[in-house]
């Protein structure tokens, strides 16, 4: 071996220089996971709070301090940065290349996003408490009435878009021009497909959303009027610029999740993936639509008629690609040989958890049953089911399923299969009866309620609880596995496993594929 | 194109082009064309923020439609708002005059800026305004008076079902905003 055949550095300094991305990946999940737990903290707060009806625990004020928190930090925090830890841990070892085309900046996109949740969870200490407008920061709630301590808020979210935006641009960059000689773009593994899409997504909308948070900044401290009807801007406006990147959003944390499943599925059916290239065309042809139907979060804002068909019609359209994708799937499953190790049981709960999540996000685009759902906890269930049924589901079945290959060692499956059931049992129990409070009326973010949702609400609860705990059970089955977990010997790990990084020897030695490796006919994926 | 020799390098380039433009695609077409649209489209019940020029038009004396006036303090405001008459029957095509008053209860003086919004939204383009207070600030001394005028006529080519408009107008206090420069609406 040569001299560039070194390991990795030692101490503290490993982390803060590397360069090496699995060590970039490694510290991305690890601060997603960290920011899950946070984000988790705020939510058992919120369940405990509506346990009962009536004020018990916390000010309203803190209640919503800490849904604006919860929602921000769970998406920007816990699951956009865990799937660009996968990302980094799995592109270069699927393309054949030996780490990411640009090594510094991806050092540099991940060590400023600490300092950015720092800040916006310094504002919880700061006077006028942190901002409690909610993750989606309306103006005029985030301009006018705001707390002192939105300014924070504002470059935390300026901060955590440069490091999206690096991120994303260093993943194009890697996919496009280090793949191994012969890995062909139709011959990619459908993860990073979808996370090449998903780059792209994110390099069009981060800044759009910088730009929104720009102009908050200038309303509050430069008397600009973007924003503020006094002096001839429009509080509307904000609406339509923050969904522009929103909408986009959802699929950026939703389209990963879909190249995991697209992974999984095939190595525990023992069949390649039914309908690749189709996945390839729907994938891209959801990015394309996520542009196109910003406004249905907006349809009791006001908007003429022709703009609300548009945007009702347009959001159904995106059912046709998603409905291609779950029935390849199901497609891949029927008649494989099936076995149903943890990342299989997270990925068929995925499956059906994200289809129903599917189905009230097509009932909330049926314009005139909206003005019935918006803003009720009917909302709160929908996105819940795609963001955690979904992503974090999806982000769970990565984790086992890759954790052997990246640790060389495995976890406990009978914990990870008790891991699951109470995942599945706990995240139903909070959410589905949420879909009746809310067909019933009550609203979202707010720290009381009727009377008459009570049951429901305490059901919700004790299910949060459950859900809460079992993912401390998770953190200790990947602890238990990297610290005193079972020896991989099998460089495939899963029999049914396909692709480039099931090649390597498990763990995976720091330095992979410094020579490219020679790609089969047979596609990888 | 290429930005650079190296692909890589290249491709980073281009991309963060793609991102510094998107920023400014925010600034410079997403503002001023949600406001072109809203103007032209009479969206949100937003009126034109300039005088109307009349043109010579008959008077549709077949049809009256009621004309609502509401006059709505901001958060804050201490002014007193208020319409001369809060209803009028109008004919389309006929130029109606009325006046809203307005009072400065406090010892300071203030500026402040109306703004109007009609309902139903689709009324918006057929509801002219001649002169109307809300094209420019209103500024008041302590414990000042104003009788503000509004001008208005409302288009022959209403269509036939809307048969009562509402035009609102709220009062902010523009006082704290510091550019002198004059809202556009």
């Amino acid at each position: 071996m040569g001299d560039h055949h070194h390991g990795p550095a030692k101490g503290l300094s490993r982390w803060l220089y590397t360069t090496n991305h699995k060590d970039i990946g490694t510290m991305y999940l690890w601060f997603s996971f960290a920011m899950f737990l946070l984000g988790g903290a705020f939510a058992m707060v919120i369940r405990a709070e509506l346990f009962q009806p009536g004020m018990q625990l916390v000010e309203p004020g803190f209640f919503n301090q800490m849904t604006t928190l919860h929602g921000l930090v769970m998406v920007f925090g816990a699951i956009m940065p865990s799937f660009v830890g996968l990302a980094n841990w799995l592109i270069p070892m699927m393309i054949g290349a030996p780490d990411m085309a640009l090594p510094r900046m991806n050092n540099w996109s991940f060590w400023i996003l600490p300092p950015a949740f720092l800040m916006l969870a310094s504002t919880l200490l700061m006077e006028g408490g942190a901002p409690a407008f909610g993750w989606t920061f309306y103006a005029p709630l985030s301009t006018t009435y705001a707390p002192p301590s939105v300014t924070f808020f504002i470059f935390a979210i300026h901060i955590l878009g440069v490091s999206s935006i690096m991120g994303s641009i260093n993943i194009i960059a890697t996919v496009m021009n280090m793949r191994a000689p012969g890995m062909t773009y139709m011959k990619m593994p459908l993860f990073v497909w979808t996370w090449l899409i998903t780059a792209f997504l994110l390099v069009a909308v981060m800044p759009v959303l910088a730009g929104a948070v720009t102009m908050m900044l200038m309303d509050i401290h430069f008397g600009t009027s973007f924003f503020s009807a006094a002096g001839g801007g429009d509080p509307v406006l904000f609406q339509h610029i923050f969904w522009f990147f929103g909408h986009p959003e959802v699929y950026i944390i939703i389209l990963p999740a879909f190249g995991v499943i697209s992974q999984i599925i095939p190595a525990f059916s023992r069949k390649p993936l039914f309908g690749y290239a189709s996945m390839v065309y729907a994938t891209a042809a959801i990015a394309f639509l996520s542009f196109i139907v910003w406004a249905h979060h907006m349809y009791t804002v006001g908007m003429p008629v022709a703009g609300e068909l548009f945007f009702m019609y347009a959001t159904m359209l995106i059912a046709v690609p998603t409905g291609v994708k779950v029935f390849n799937w199901v497609t891949t499953m029927w008649r494989g040989a099936m076995t149903f190790e943890t990342p299989m049981l997270f990925s068929i709960g995925f499956l059906v958890l994200f289809t129903i999540g599917g189905f009230t996000g097509l009932m909330l685009s049926i314009a005139p049953a909206d003005f019935q759902y918006h803003d009720t906890y009917f909302v709160v269930a929908h996105f819940h089911y795609v963001m955690v049924a979904g992503a974090v589901f999806s982000m769970t079945a990565a984790i086992y399923f890759w954790l052997p290959k990246w640790t060389g060692r495995m976890y406990n499956e009978t914990m990870g299969k008790v891991h699951f059931w109470v995942s599945f049992i706990g995240f139903n129990i909070t959410f589905f009866p949420q879909h009746f409070v809310g067909l019933a009326g009550m609203p979202r973010r707010i720290p009381d309620y009727a009377l008459q949702f009570a049951d429901f609400n305490m059901m919700s609860s004790i299910g949060a609880f459950i859900y809460g705990a079992s993912q401390l059970l998770f953190l200790y089955n990947v602890i238990a596995a990297i610290v005193a977990g079972e020896k991989v010997s099998d460089e495939k790990v899963w029999d049914g496993a396909e692709g480039l990084e099931w090649t390597l020897p498990s763990p995976p030695p720091y330095h992979t594929f410094e020579t490219p490796p020679k790609i089969e006919e047979q596609p990888a994926h | 194109m290429r930005l650079s020799q190296d692909p890589a390098i290249d491709t980073v380039a281009k991309l963060g082009t793609v991102s510094v433009a998107m920023f400014a695609f925010v600034f410079v077409v997403m503002v001023p064309l949600y406001n072109v649209l809203c103007d032209a489209l009479g969206i949100n019940g937003k009126t034109s923020s300039e005088a109307y020029i009349s043109l010579f038009a008959e008077v549709d004396e077949t049809r009256s439609i009621k004309v609502q006036f509401i006059a709505t303090n901001n958060d804050g405001m201490p002014w007193a708002f208020s319409p001369q008459v809060t209803e009028m029957l109008v004919h389309p095509g006929a130029a109606n005059d009325t006046v809203f008053f307005a009072a400065n209860p406090t010892i300071n003086a203030m500026v402040a800026q109306a703004i109007p919004s009609v309902s139903p939204s689709r009324a918006a383009e057929y509801f002219h305004k001649t002169e109307c207070f809300c094209f420019e600030q209103q500024p008041l001394d302590g414990n000042g008076e104003a009788e503000m005028p509004l001008q208005f006529i409302v288009d022959q080519e209403l269509p036939a079902d809307i048969k009562t408009i509402t035009l609102s107008y709220t009062l902010f206090d523009v006082t704290s905003l510091m550019s002198g420069k004059v809202a556009s609406r």
